[in-house]
């Protein structure tokens, strides 16, 4: 992903029309807030550092750091972009990201995790309050002083319920209008007949009330809510973020004449023009021209190839150094972009149907509420001949002490503190059910390009040349566009080499830079045209009058590849490597890295064929990857990972984000979500075992208030604790 | 048992100045970065005042 790193905006008419870009930057509102990932932060000298840094740029009006959340927001005026601050970061000493846009506009997401912990205080300082006076009537209290605590209790717990209550009856209304049933029916069911009968029971001077039951279960349950609503990341679609590529205006030629028309309106055999640094709307095949094509998009090749008169193109690629113009082959619906938008559609699609654990349980479980307590109420009635209010009774105390409070705890809590010590380690779960699919993997698929390496070319051999050479291909390679020349240029910056001053540069479309130095036509650009013998690397050739320089390439590995790959194989996962690249350059990553499954030259529509096999044979996959051509795979796989600098649409196909330049964290990932899987286990068998044992109790007409209130905090509290357990 | 005509109204009146406090907070946005404002009291510069929050700017930890 040369090109298109470097340039991730999914705007493909600002590339197409620089001017436009330009013009809706200016009709932005005055004042903009920037939000920016930064993974390394650590420390108060860190906030120190960046923020007061930040202050020092032009237009930043504020800056703040959230520790807690690595992640630093930026009150800026217009026309200070996120990539203005990401570069001062990095010269900061910090590694940054630019937030998704989809985690941007969360204000609505954060309203409501607002709403919860308000919900949450509530119904906890509530329940404290009753708790006070329900430890007098344990104590012994009786007479009027009980009726009284009780009413007062009563008086705390109805707006309480009324107010913290609120989630639960929504959803369950929810389930009952559409005919479902789900775990909040009977919960809301459980809760407001526990309120009424502890109503009724206290207006007749009763012994028994369970409003501080009734008030905890829903400050456990809201608990579990709360943790579960802050494991879940605002849901992309990878294939709208696809839809955004496709060019939506064209330039179509009519007898040499040129008319802007909706890409719907072409058809095939129709010409159209595409200017450099546009993206190509339709497949087809070049007939006029010359130039550069980035196919990263579809093919993750490194380089751009060499497109002239014959070479076919398809939709979605960027057109780098020449015009070009292309005849029509498939257009629309039927383009290639459109086609692996409608892949990753149905991957995705698929991937909904999936079950968690905690759904089963709940499904498993969620009958036998009411179930039961309806059993107890007709046995009882009766035994005791009639008795209604026995029997109401002990029905109301089966179905409070069945309410499954630590059910709702036993996987938020694994989940938040899997994910809290993920988030650590550099790994950011957008998924809640992610962590579960990842325990079940066996087979892990890397991409090559942009995953296991940086995706951006270094050079090799800098200082084997003389000042004057290098001062000269600084001069050039600032005047291309070329990934080569911007690499080579950034370098040699980096070298602090000043640029020679040239005279009448021009581009050769497809060839490369040429220039008048002191009197000599000078070049820089591919071996056959400078005039250089090919090497059998990646390399951009120079030539000062017959003088030639070979400036070589490498694609840096990213840091804990090596580790990563060895640590997964140590697991007893079988590694695989499947790149778009050519044969040659696969090979040596997977020699280097000791990965002995490899595939080389697979198209987006391969990659996921390959998933969908390993899975038809019963493997789970997980895919790192970081193209748009791993995006089909990316939603294919069960599970799937792609660092930050991949593009939108790969990092909305996937469940969890690396936050770093470091891969390690994936085997951490998988080694944890082991543990945390076992966990959730432990924790719903945990709560399961305190229902075994109560409610028995309950059936038998032994269980009290005070029996409800510590079964429920015992559980509770032993299933978050196991939960904390996780290392 | 006349105590109880003042405990009770007491004790319901410090756990509602709780709850306001609890909701005041919330409200301040004073449990978006527990971790930074930790490491802010070791930053000379907010001897005299905190940091002033910016307008709701974090998103819950996804």
């Amino acid at each position: 992903m040369s090109l298109a790193t470097a340039r991730p905006s999914a705007c493909p008419a600002c590339e197409a029309a620089p001017a436009a870009e330009a013009l809706a930057a200016r009709a932005d509102p005055p004042d903009a807030r920037l939000l920016v990932s930064v993974p390394g932060v650590h420390c108060a000298g860190c906030i120190a550092t960046i923020e007061q840094g930040l202050a020092g740029i032009e237009g930043v009006n504020s800056a703040r750091l959230n520790l807690t959340l690595k992640r630093l927001s930026v009150d800026a005026k217009a026309g200070i972009e996120a990539q203005d601050i990401i570069a001062r970061l990095e010269r900061l000493g910090y590694e940054a990201h630019e937030m998704d846009a989809g985690t941007i506009s969360m204000t609505e997401t954060e309203r409501q995790g607002r709403d919860l912990l308000m919900r949450v205080g509530v119904s906890g300082f509530a329940m404290m309050n009753i708790m006070l006076l329900s430890v007098a009537v344990w104590a012994g209290a009786d007479g009027p002083t009980r009726d009284l605590f009780h009413l007062i209790s009563a008086l705390i717990a109805i707006p309480t319920v009324a107010f913290a209550g609120q989630p639960f009856f929504r959803n369950a209304w929810r389930a009952l209008r559409a005919g479902r049933m789900d775990m909040d029916g009977p919960i809301s069911f459980a809760i407001v007949l526990t309120l009424f009968i502890s109503l009724y029971e206290s207006l007749l001077s009763g012994q028994h009330a369970y409003f501080e039951a009734v008030v905890m279960l829903i400050f456990f349950l809201l608990v579990g809510r709360y943790l579960d609503f802050r494991a879940r990341a605002a849901a992309r679609s990878a294939a709208q973020e696809l839809a955004a590529l496709e060019v939506p205006r064209a330039i179509r030629l009519d007898d040499g004449h040129e008319t802007t028309v909706n890409v719907a309106e072409l058809s095939v055999g129709d010409v159209v023009l595409v200017r450099p640094g546009g993206r190509v709307p339709v497949d087809g095949a070049v007939i006029a021209g010359q130039s550069e094509i980035d196919r990263s998009l579809l093919t993750g090749e490194t380089l751009p190839v060499f497109a002239t008169t014959g070479h076919s193109v398809s939709a979605g690629e960027v057109n780098l150094t020449g015009p070009l113009q292309i005849r029509v082959t498939a257009a629309g619906k039927d383009s290639s972009l459109h086609r692996m938008a409608d892949l990753v559609a149905n991957a995705e699609s698929a991937r909904m149907r999936y079950t968690t654990i905690a759904e089963k349980a709940a499904a498993a479980y969620a009958p036998t509420i009411p179930i039961l307590s309806l059993a107890a109420f007709v046995v009882w009635y009766w035994i005791s001949g009639g008795d209604l209010r026995l029997a109401m009774n002990i029905a109301v105390a089966s179905l409070i002490i069945t309410c499954p409070c630590a059910l709702g705890l036993a996987v938020p809590a694994v989940v938040t503190a899997a994910s809290g010590k993920l988030f650590r380690k550099g790994l950011l779960i957008k998924d809640g059910t992610a962590l579960e699919r990842l325990a079940e993997v066996d087979t892990v698929i890397f991409d090559k390009t942009g995953t296991l390496t940086m995706g951006t070319p270094v050079p090799t051999n800098l200082d084997r040349h003389p000042p004057d050479a290098r001062a000269v291909a600084l001069a050039l390679a600032e005047a291309s566009s070329h990934p080569l020349a911007q690499a080579l240029a950034r370098a040699l910056r980096d070298h602090e080499v000043a640029p020679a001053e040239l005279e009448a540069v021009t581009e050769q479309a497809g060839h490369g830079i040429e220039a008048i130095w002191q009197g000599t036509t000078v070049r820089l650009g591919r071996a056959a045209w400078v005039g250089a013998e090919t090497r059998g690397v990646t390399a951009a050739y120079l030539a000062i009058g017959e003088q030639t320089h070979a400036f070589t390439f490498t694609d840096q590995l990213r840091p804990g590849a090596k580790e990563v790959v060895q640590a997964l194989l140590a697991q007893g996962k079988s590694v695989r490597l499947i790149s778009g690249d050519v044969d040659a350059a696969v090979r040596d990553l997977a020699e280097n890295l000791g990965i002995s499954d490899w595939q080389a030259g697979a198209l987006p529509q391969d990659k996921a064929q390959a998933i969908a096999d390993l899975q038809g044979q019963g493997h789970k996959v997980l895919m790192v990857g970081d193209g748009l051509n791993d995006t089909v795979a990316l939603s294919a796989a069960h599970v799937s990972i792609s660092p930050a600098s991949a593009l939108d649409a790969a990092r909305a196909a996937s469940d969890m984000v690396l936050l770093g330049r470091d891969l390690l964290p994936v085997a951490d990932a998988m080694r944890l979500s082991k543990t945390a899987l076992r966990r959730i286990r432990e924790n719903l068998w945990q709560s399961g075992i305190y229902n075994v044992i109560f409610v028995p109790i309950a059936l038998f007409g032994f269980a009290t208030p005070l029996w409800a209130a510590f079964v429920m905090s015992v559980s509770s509290i032993s299933v978050t604790l196991n939960a904390l357990r996780l290392k | 048992m006349d105590v109880l005509v003042i405990l009770i109204p007491a004790s319901l009146f410090l756990g509602l100045l709780g709850l306001a406090a609890f909701v005041w907070t919330l409200r301040k946005g004073m449990y978006d970065d527990p971790d930074g404002d930790g490491q802010r009291i070791l930053d000379p510069r907010y001897d005299d005042k905190p940091k002033p929050v910016t307008r709701q700017d974090d998103a819950p930890s996804p």
